[in-house]
């Protein structure tokens, strides 16, 4: 692992939720660092605020008060081209049910970022191919979701995160709606990314996984309740 | 630029093969609505063209004139006194009425038997000036002519045929030049009528009788007076005036109360095509509400299609937005799906609708039907048709996929 500096850096963020009269505080103030290379896993009960903080830190939602720098930058400054372009280069996000265009090969899934980015046909080629190998599915590239498992649908999602090479990938209970044997893969693809240098945020409910990472966030009620990092790393 | 244009339509192509359904459906409903609309303003033009075309068959303009009877005393001369038009009142009329442009007597003798080779028919001859021409559109077949004024002037034996005595005479062989007799009297023939739409006649349709110089008819069956007169008047002036011009005249020449309106029956063709526009005007506004209605229900079609197909792709733009897509990358691509199905709907709609016109311009109709024969494509119409659905499905495509662009991914990516 790799350990160059801060990737992550939150400070006091809080976001609150307004449907009609009710407002609810979904995050009361969290702060917190991550550095490259990191595994982390961010446990928490149902509600309590996990998928919006991975929301904030994927740039998919924005913090009602507080402060987000991604790589010593300003998430706060971006524009809407700029918050694009940091969503489709530096951040691969991974949904728990997938997300991937239904009519779409696997193969054309994971083109999706590439194009977003202009990259040329070559280079989109050899990079698709790369990465479905890395997940290990060179030989389903021409297989639409359907025609896949929910393991290897997540593999894809997985390849699309890293065709652009982000710097973070963020995954959003990537094994929630997977069988054990597929979450099990799965996770170890994550660990194997890792071990590559990638820095890999993930929600999970599986304390089995958790343990094994070399960090554990833990949030409750919209706050950070522990920050345990194995080996002293953090 | 150039390049990431062509990266977008081939995204924007890929989505099209998913939604074949939908598009082939929203296409289909463009291209529905430009060809009801299309067709119906098609034969509405078409409809109205041949209306004219009919009118003018008879003549355009024109007020055709029979003589009748007194029916009050007159200088001390008695009602019942039955008025004749002589050859030199055509002469008159012309001196004495200038607002009158052509004028023509005409003679008519029933049932003149006609021969020719071993065929005999019994037809209708009618003597008239070579006005008529003009004043009743009888114009000639290529190689062939009306009566002029030499075979006026020199008495020829000359006939102009309408077209179904060419056809019982001649079959398809050529009449011009061919000898025929009429009562035994030989005549040459110069000319077949064309054929021509007609709504309207007072001796039957002009296809089915003979034209001779009027001199050469008075020669033959020596009528003294004129079965009628035909004319026309100059451009701006009213007939209704000239009617009365006509009774001063000849009340004048005949000695009869101009007051007396038995004396002389107008047939004003030209009053009679202004009710005919007037009605017509009517069914075309009627036709344009048709239209409009029609429009209307295409366009709500096309934007209801659009409208739910963008809302049903909510978490699918979500989730290219979470993978890097900017608001312009979503918004041009409905933009492009909704042009291009804009394009092919209504191409495909215009297409369809030349293609009928073109079907019934080549269909043998008959009769009334030959009213519906001659749909024509208004091409503002059919271009106003497509854009305004185009511009329907366009508008009803780009909003939602505007907001669907600009809402928090989170909340595009949680909709189902």
């Amino acid at each position: 692992m790799n350990d160059n500096g801060t990737l992550i850096k939150l400070q006091d963020i809080t976001k609150k939720y307004i449907s009609g009269k009710v407002s609810v505080m979904a995050l009361k103030g969290i702060t917190l660092e991550i550095k490259r290379g990191e595994l982390v896993a961010v446990i928490g009960p149902s509600g309590s605020g996990k998928s919006t903080l991975m929301n904030i830190i994927g740039c998919l939602d924005t913090p009602t008060s507080g402060s987000y720098h991604l790589d010593n930058e300003s998430v706060a400054e971006f524009g809407i081209h700029q918050l694009a372009g940091v969503r489709n280069q530096k951040i691969g996000f991974i949904f728990q049910n997938f997300n991937l265009l239904a009519y779409a090969t696997a193969y054309e899934n994971v083109e999706l970022p590439l194009i977003f980015a202009g990259k040329p046909t070559a280079y989109r080629k050899e990079k698709i191919m790369d990465c479905l190998a890395q997940v290990g599915l060179a030989d389903r590239a021409e297989h639409k979701p359907t025609e896949l498992s929910g393991g290897e649908m997540q593999r894809v999602a997985i390849a699309r995160a890293l065709a652009n090479d982000p710097d973070i990938i963020l995954a959003d209970e990537p094994t929630g709606n997977l069988d054990s044997q597929s979450g099990g893969e799965i996770i170890k693809l994550f660990e194997r990314l890792n071990a590559e240098g990638r820095s890999v945020v993930t929600i999970t409910h599986d304390m089995g996984i958790a343990r094994r990472w070399n960090r554990i966030v833990k949030i409750k009620d919209g706050l950070i309740e522990s920050d345990v990092v194995i080996g002293g790393k953090k | 630029m150039f390049y990431k244009l062509m990266l977008f339509l081939k995204l924007i192509f890929r989505e099209f093969k998913a939604q074949k359904l939908r598009m082939s459906l929203t296409i289909l409903a463009i291209t529905w609505g430009t060809i009801s609309i299309t067709l119906l303003m098609a034969f509405s033009v078409g409809l109205e063209k041949q209306m004219m075309k009919a009118t003018a068959g008879l003549g355009k303009g024109i007020v055709i004139v029979w003589s009748g009877q007194t029916t009050k005393v007159y200088q001390g001369l008695p009602p019942g006194r039955k008025i004749w038009f002589r050859p030199e009142d055509i002469d008159l009329i012309r001196e004495r009425i200038p607002d009158i442009d052509l004028v023509s007597g005409e003679y008519l003798r029933w049932d003149v038997t006609i021969e020719y080779g071993k065929k005999q028919i019994d037809k209708l001859v009618s003597g008239v000036y070579p006005e008529f021409k003009e004043l009743r559109s009888h114009y000639a077949q290529m190689g062939g002519r009306f009566i002029n004024q030499i075979d006026y002037e020199q008495k020829k034996r000359v006939i102009y045929l309408g077209t179904r005595v060419k056809e019982e005479l001649f079959g398809d062989q050529d009449a011009i030049g061919e000898i025929i007799t009429l009562n035994g009297i030989p005549f040459t023939v110069i000319g077949v009528m064309v054929e021509k739409l007609q709504d309207s006649n007072y001796h039957g349709p002009d296809k089915d009788y003979t034209v001779i110089p009027a001199s050469t008819f008075v020669l033959m069956f020596g009528d003294p007076y004129l079965d009628n007169l035909v004319y026309s008047v100059k451009e701006g002036v009213k007939t209704k005036d000239v009617e009365k011009q006509m009774f001063a005249l000849f009340g004048g020449k005949y000695r009869f109360d101009p007051e007396d309106s038995h004396c002389l029956w107008f047939w004003d063709v030209a009053e009679q095509a202004e009710i005919t526009a007037k009605v017509f005007l009517g069914i075309k506004i009627f036709m344009w509400f048709i239209g409009g209605m029609t429009l209307l229900i295409a366009g709500v079609g096309v934007a209801n299609i659009m409208y739910v197909a963008i809302r049903e792709r909510t978490k699918e733009i979500g989730t290219k937005i979470a993978l890097g897509a900017r608001k312009s990358h979503i918004v041009f691509q409905f933009m492009i799906e909704a042009l291009a199905i804009a394009f092919v709907g209504g191409a495909l709609g215009i297409l369809f609708s030349v293609l009928v016109c073109r079907i019934f311009w080549m269909l043998p109709m008959e009769g009334e039907l030959e009213l519906l024969s001659r749909p024509t494509v208004n091409w503002p119409v059919a271009l106003i048709t497509v854009a305004t659905l185009s511009a329907i499905g366009f508008l009803a495509g780009f909003f939602p996929a505007r907001k669907a662009a600009s809402i928090n991914p989170v909340e595009a990516l949680r909709y189902e």
